[in-house]
């Protein structure tokens, strides 16, 4: 059923993969869309760690493999023996042995799941790691586009706001640049350092100049803690200068969309009209992340079974 | 009888007394009693024992004065007793401790403890710096004159930077009086903000906080200043950017009293050479790009860096294994520092033999005022360590450290310690 470049049994990230193997996630994930499975994850156990609050991923994640038939742990680190000084490690271990084939993970530490992943029988997959990747984002991300257009060659998608704090941005250029996308950094400087240029995004702090004739544009949350840090004097400072207003968002091509991972700081880093207008597909994102989580559980759990 | 022993056939590099020639060297009771060609085939000398240094390198002991030995307070870790053993692995023979113990060594009766411990379990010796401030916490200064009547060798608050310049003047002020040498670790706290890495290309693609060249350097800039102020000594530890090796040159062209180390994972290493999130890569100040590992290749040629120095920093497993952001910052260095700077400044003609010797043994002994350190001057200290320039060897655990915390670990070099000698006595053999 999972497509056969996919041989992995973890996914940690969109920047080791290959562009076939990124294809080959999203048009499983299509499939999905046409054909629902039932029991492809049939006598499998999914454990959710999550020691940052989720809403969308986590719940997304868990409707996804009770579609695939699998059982679900849920699992907070409070009250568990992480908060109890066990190693992640030793936690993993044990949730293994109980029987679990398929780790959740959502950690505030960047790349925190690149030395467990090896030392594990069970798949691993990467629901948001610090500021590195959050591959199944992404995914969906892609997914929803390509819905619309077919293929990425020679599209721009602008990608607005706090860049240097975003694992979404990080997943989504990778992927983006792999499948033959242009991809626009655009923030201020504090929070869209000029180094991205070495990962190959296009680095704009104008944000006319960076939308106009795009194809795209991903709006990313303002958190309130860039303000507290000083990246930002304050939210409507930036706001003023950042904000994806009707006027900005029609810089764009006529045809262009409005994306946003949520939650949304509506009248911040995006305007109420734009977020519920004709470009937005928003909630079309998150239909599509069942799916796109869908076709990871399912991959993984080939990976895993070849290994 | 005198306790005898001849060092014999090597070639003797000693920068200090000028000589890089083969020599025999006398050792007697713990000093060196003579130094000629021929030594031990004189009638004078039969029955005395003899290390044959044929073929190699004789140097005096190394000089390490950036160490860090965990005894007291994470002995798990390390002790002054398996610090010593590493270091006498690495041909060192005399290593500064720092501060940074639980408790500090903020006080005349910590300091009489370690130097009883040091006595009784190192096999080299191992001298104690004092903090600069109570706790570390840059807050107000330790008692200076007390300290050095206990025997601290120098003054420093490392692990933690001194961030209050006006603090750091009168500490310059007070220990120009005492002839206390202030070792600073330049690191501005607001502009480093907790970072685990060096801020560029490889920082970003991670996802990890990186912390600019800028943060080191204007601390660097800050600290010429105050000892331009003051006229005291300052000297700056683990210099790790390009910025700073150029401040500290043109500070020493203007006369100010100022002297750098580097540690060989700054000039071996760069940012980009970390595999993913291995924290054994991880220490502060962090690697750093190439051009500033250049800019330290160019500073230890031209004399600008003083010394090498390891910073060599145990940690346990459990503890690198929370990954680049969580765990400790630190590696160890002991045991591969010199065949680090035969591999990466010797051998690639970076330092001639003399300038490595100075840059390891004179020039620290030097800084730390050890007129016996350093040279194999006769009446000198017998500390000395037979060098195979050439044997390619591979580091791996276990290590005489009690930690593993090494990047170098798998890498292949070229040069190490044969034999290490201290007070006349072997205290290291191949």
């Amino acid at each position: 059923m999972a497509p056969r470049e996919w041989e992995r049994k973890d996914l940690l990230g969109l920047e080791g993969l290959s562009a076939s193997e990124i294809e080959s996630l999203l048009d499983l994930a299509a499939s999905f869309k046409v054909a629902p499975p039932t029991d492809l994850l049939k006598g499998r156990t999914v454990a959710f760690i999550f020691t940052e609050p989720s809403t969308r991923t986590r719940s997304s994640f868990e409707m996804a493999a009770k579609r695939l038939g699998a059982d679900v742990l849920s699992f907070s680190p409070v009250g568990s023996s992480l908060s109890k000084g066990e190693t992640l490690l030793d936690t993993f271990l044990n949730l293994q042995a109980v029987g679990v084939t398929h780790f959740v993970v959502r950690h505030e530490r960047s790349g925190v799941l690149e030395n467990l992943a090896p030392l594990l029988k069970a798949s691993v997959i990467n629901a948001g790691d610090g500021w590195h990747e959050h591959p199944t984002q992404a995914l969906l991300d892609l997914l929803t586009l390509r819905e619309r257009w077919g293929s990425f060659k020679g599209r721009k998608i602008v990608i607005l706001g706090d860049i240097r704090h975003s694992r979404v941005a990080r997943s989504n250029l990778f992927a983006l640049k792999k499948l033959g996308a242009k991809v626009v950094f655009c923030g201020p400087t504090p929070l869209c350092p000029d180094d991205f240029a070495s990962l190959g995004a296009i680095i704009e702090h104008d944000v006319e100049k960076a939308l106009k004739g795009a194809d795209a544009v991903n709006v990313l949350r303002l958190q309130i803690e860039r303000m507290e840090q000083g990246f930002v004097p304050s939210l409507a400072d930036y706001a003023l200068t950042y904000q994806l207003t009707p006027e900005r968002a029609d810089l764009m091509k006529a045809e262009a969309l409005v994306m946003h991972p949520g939650p949304i700081n509506r009248g911040v880093e995006l305007a109420s009209e734009v977020a519920d207008g004709p470009r937005s597909v928003i909630l079309e994102q998150v239909a599509n992340g069942v799916l796109a989580r869908m076709a990871v559980l399912a991959s993984c759990e080939e990976g895993r079974s070849l290994a | 009888m005198p306790e005898q022993l001849i060092v014999a056939g090597g070639l003797l590099i000693d920068p200090a007394s000028g000589i890089e020639s083969i020599r025999d060297i006398l050792l007697e009771d713990g000093r060196v009693a003579a130094v000629a060609a021929g030594l031990a085939r004189k009638p004078a000398f039969k029955g005395v024992p003899v290390i044959d240094a044929k073929g190699k390198w004789v140097l005096p002991g190394l000089v390490d004065m950036h160490v860090h030995l965990r005894e007291p307070g994470r002995e798990g870790d390390e002790t002054i007793e398996t610090g010593a053993k590493a270091a006498a692995r690495g041909g060192v023979t005399t290593v500064l401790a720092m501060a940074n113990t639980e408790p500090v060594t903020d006080s005349p009766a910590q300091l009489a403890f370690l130097r009883a411990k040091a006595k009784s379990d190192a096999a080299i010796t191992v001298l104690f710096a004092g903090a600069v401030t109570l706790g570390l916490k840059g807050e107000k200064l330790t008692e200076f004159a007390k300290l050095k009547a206990a025997g601290a060798a120098a003054l420093s608050d490392d692990g933690r930077p001194v961030m209050n310049a006006g603090l750091l003047r009168r500490a310059l002020e007070y220990a120009k009086d005492l002839g206390l040498l202030v070792i600073d670790h330049c690191e501005d706290l607001n502009l480093s903000n907790g970072a685990c890495v060096h801020e560029g290309p490889a920082a970003l693609r991670k996802g990890l906080k990186g912390t600019p060249w800028a943060a080191e350097t204007v601390q660097v800039m800050r600290d010429i200043a105050l000892a331009e102020l003051t006229g005291a000594r300052l000297h700056i530890a683990h210099v790790s950017v390009a910025s700073s090796v150029a401040a500290i040159r043109t500070a020493k062209k203007n006369g100010i009293r100022i002297s750098a180390e580097a540690a060989p994972h700054h000039f071996a290493l760069q940012a980009k050479d970390i595999p993913g999130y291995d924290a054994n890569w991880k220490m502060n100040p962090p690697l750093r790009a190439d051009k500033d590992r250049q800019a330290l290749l160019a500073g230890l040629a031209d004399g600008t860096i003083d010394a090498i120095a390891t910073d060599h920093a145990p940690h346990g497993c459990a503890a690198k294994s929370l990954g680049m952001d969580a765990a400790p910052f630190g590696v160890i260095g002991l045991e591969t520092s010199l065949a680090l700077a035969l591999t990466d400044l010797f051998h690639k003609k970076i330092l001639t033999r003399r300038k490595l010797v100075d840059r390891m043994s004179a020039g620290p002994a030097r800084l730390l005022g050890l007129k016996q350190k350093g040279t194999l001057a006769p009446g000198a200290d017998a500390d000395l360590v037979v060098v195979d320039p050439d044997a390619v060897w591979t580091p791996e655990p276990p290590y005489f450290s009690k930690s593993r915390n090494t990047p170098f670990t798998g890498r292949k070099l070229k040069g190490r310690a044969l034999t290490t000698l201290s007070a006349g006595r072997v205290v290291h053999a191949l």
